[in-house]
């Protein structure tokens, strides 16, 4: 069970952002989740897409620089406490969150989810379970 | 086994070398003296006559020409022949604007020629070899003097021209072509497009390369060889002498030998004007002895250079110089450093960065400022704004202990530098002094 992320590498300066999104529409490919970390030179735009592959493709052909990394997807319970909830899982096994960012609508009103990077993330994920917080992989992002 | 396009000068006895350049030097004097009033004058100027000149040793008695003389003297003013006797112009953009135009009669295009088929020669050249010529052809001289070397070689010549990096591939896969000549970074851009078609170097026919027209640096020649699984060779040349083929590397790979039965190479403080002795680091000037329509007599050429004659285990007796270490044109001075892009080239390359790079060097508040535009590689790429900023700062100290001041590295989105099929636009100075 794993949910891939693609970081790609981006220059701070106006119309780069775009030039990513337009490469991924012109390819009608769906970003379901996106963050962005910068600094005042270049930028790291985090995505989730539903078809990993057919992202991968056009950001070689469209020569950018990306590196795929797995994280973790949340199904978080969506009523007061369900975020500390996970977290609290997370912290007690020294589970350190280095970001985390929120997924882009759902069809599920029950629940909002949350993409959370750490060092370890099957072992998150297993812990996760263990308490009954659901996680979602690559091949489920597409009925969310 | 090395071998040779002339072998009867290229390894004659270092006293016969220079009796010849002593004969011809006399000869050429004569000539310039004759026919361009120009240089008269300025011998004159100087109290200096033919009669005055009795061989090499008598050569620091004669005045310099600079690229200052050529742009005052455009376009016929330096001119040894009538233009009835002319049969072709080479042109290349000067520094202050007006173009140089070098003249050629039949006879200079032959020798010139001459001078760049043995550069293939001691590339490994033989009439049995496919050789791509992949410089500019027109006014620029990399692509006619090749083109004219290979066709005395006898190789199969395969005048591509710069550009069109699809047709140049494909010409190398087809043709099967084994040598190929362009500018380095032109090189290194082909490397990099046929590794990312999935080409590995046995993959790839091309056994040499014979690249100039630009500065380029060790790393960067190794990075081509293993890319292209080639040996890469320098050759050296200026329109204002010929052309490429002044000078050119042999299976040593240690430096270039200068044709010397054509040229006579000085090295000179670029401040003072006096002849430092061999192996001395300074301003590079040749004289051209056998050149009839644009015949240059110490023509100060701005390369910052060494000389060197050593027994060569080629078997050439030519004197050796060094890659140039910049020009004094390129070399930029910031605050107070003398600065050269072969330096900044050498620790990217050594820190694992493409050698695509432009230097922006301005001036904020009275000081300068250095940025290296660097392209981001997936190597260097990391999900973590940390990581990439260690890298960065990583390279930074890199450039800094190298240089003796700091620069800021900017990274830059892959293939957003300009890549060049002529020469690379390395540095932009903004600074208005
Ligand atoms: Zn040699």
């Amino acid at each position: 069970m794993s949910l891939n992320q693609i970081s790609v590498f981006v220059e701070n300066m106006p119309g780069r952002l775009q030039l990513l999104t337009d490469a991924l529409a012109k390819n009608r490919i769906n970003m379901r989740a996106l963050s962005l970390a910068e600094t005042s030179e270049f930028g790291i735009v985090r995505i989730i897409v539903d078809d990993l592959e057919a992202a991968v493709s056009v950001l070689k052909e469209e020569s950018f620089i990306y590196t795929v990394t797995k994280v973790l997807g949340v199904a978080i319970p969506d009523e007061p406490g369900g975020l500390n909830r996970v977290l609290n899982v997370l912290s007690g096994r020294s589970l350190n969150v280095e970001y985390m960012y929120a997924f882009l609508g759902g069809k599920d009103a029950a629940h909002a989810y949350m993409i959370f990077h750490v060092q370890a993330p099957d072992e998150a994920v297993s812990a996760l379970s263990e308490e009954g917080i659901t996680c979602i992989d690559d091949g489920n992002l597409a009925n969310l | 086994m090395e071998r040779y396009y002339q072998p009867e000068i290229e390894c004659a006895p270092v006293e016969q070398i220079k009796a010849l350049q002593d004969e011809r030097l006399v000869k050429q004097v004569k000539h310039v003296w004759d026919n361009v009033p120009y240089y008269r004058k300025k011998m004159e100027e100087k109290g200096v006559t033919p009669d005055d000149i009795k061989g090499t040793k008598d050569m620091y008695k004669l005045p310099f020409l600079t690229k200052d003389d050529l742009r005052i003297a455009y376009p016929y003013g330096l001119m040894g022949k009538p233009l009835k006797e002319c049969v072709r112009i080479q042109s290349t953009s000067g520094t202050t604007g007006k173009r140089v135009v070098a003249f050629y009669t039949q006879h200079d295009i032959d020798l010139w020629e001459d001078c760049c088929a043995r550069a293939i020669v001691a590339a490994g050249g033989t009439d049995e070899d496919v050789c791509q010529v992949s410089y500019g052809y027109g006014l620029f001289t990399g692509g006619p003097g090749l083109n004219g070397g290979s066709h005395k070689v006898g190789c199969l010549t395969v005048p591509t021209s710069s550009g069109n990096t699809e047709r140049q591939i494909m010409f190398i896969q087809d043709l099967k072509s084994t040598i190929l000549c362009c500018t380095p970074s032109y090189a290194a851009y082909l490397g990099e497009t046929m590794k990312e078609m999935g080409l590995t170097p046995d993959q790839i026919p091309l056994k040499a390369g014979i690249f100039g027209a630009e500065a380029w640096s060790e790393e960067m020649r190794q990075d081509i060889q293993n890319t292209l699984g080639i040996k890469a060779y320098d050759i050296y040349g200026l329109t204002e002498l010929s052309g490429p083929g002044v000078s050119f590397e042999c299976s040593e790979q240690s430096g270039m030998h200068i044709n010397e039965d054509h040229f006579i190479a000085e090295i000179i403080d670029p401040n003072t004007g006096e002849v430092l002795p061999e192996g001395t680091k300074g301003e590079l000037v040749f004289t051209s002895l056998t050149k009839e329509a644009f015949p240059l007599l110490r023509y100060r050429t701005r390369d910052i250079c060494v000389l060197t004659r050593k027994k060569c285990s080629c078997g050439r007796t030519f004197i050796k110089m060094a890659k140039p270490m910049g020009r004094s044109d390129d070399m930029l001075i910031i605050r107070g450093v003398n600065v050269f892009p072969s330096q900044i080239e050498a620790v990217l390359i050594a820190a694992g960065y493409p050698a695509n790079y432009q230097i922006v060097v301005d001036r904020v508040k009275n000081s300068d400022t250095l940025d290296v535009q660097v392209e981001m590689t997936p190597e260097m790429f990391a999900d973590n704004v940390g990581e990439v900023k260690k890298r960065q700062a990583a390279l930074e100290a890199g450039l800094r202990s190298m240089l003796g001041i700091s620069a800021k590295v900017v990274l830059v989105a892959p293939k957003t530098i300009a890549r060049s099929e002529g020469k690379a636009v390395r540095v932009i100075d903004k600074r208005k002094i």
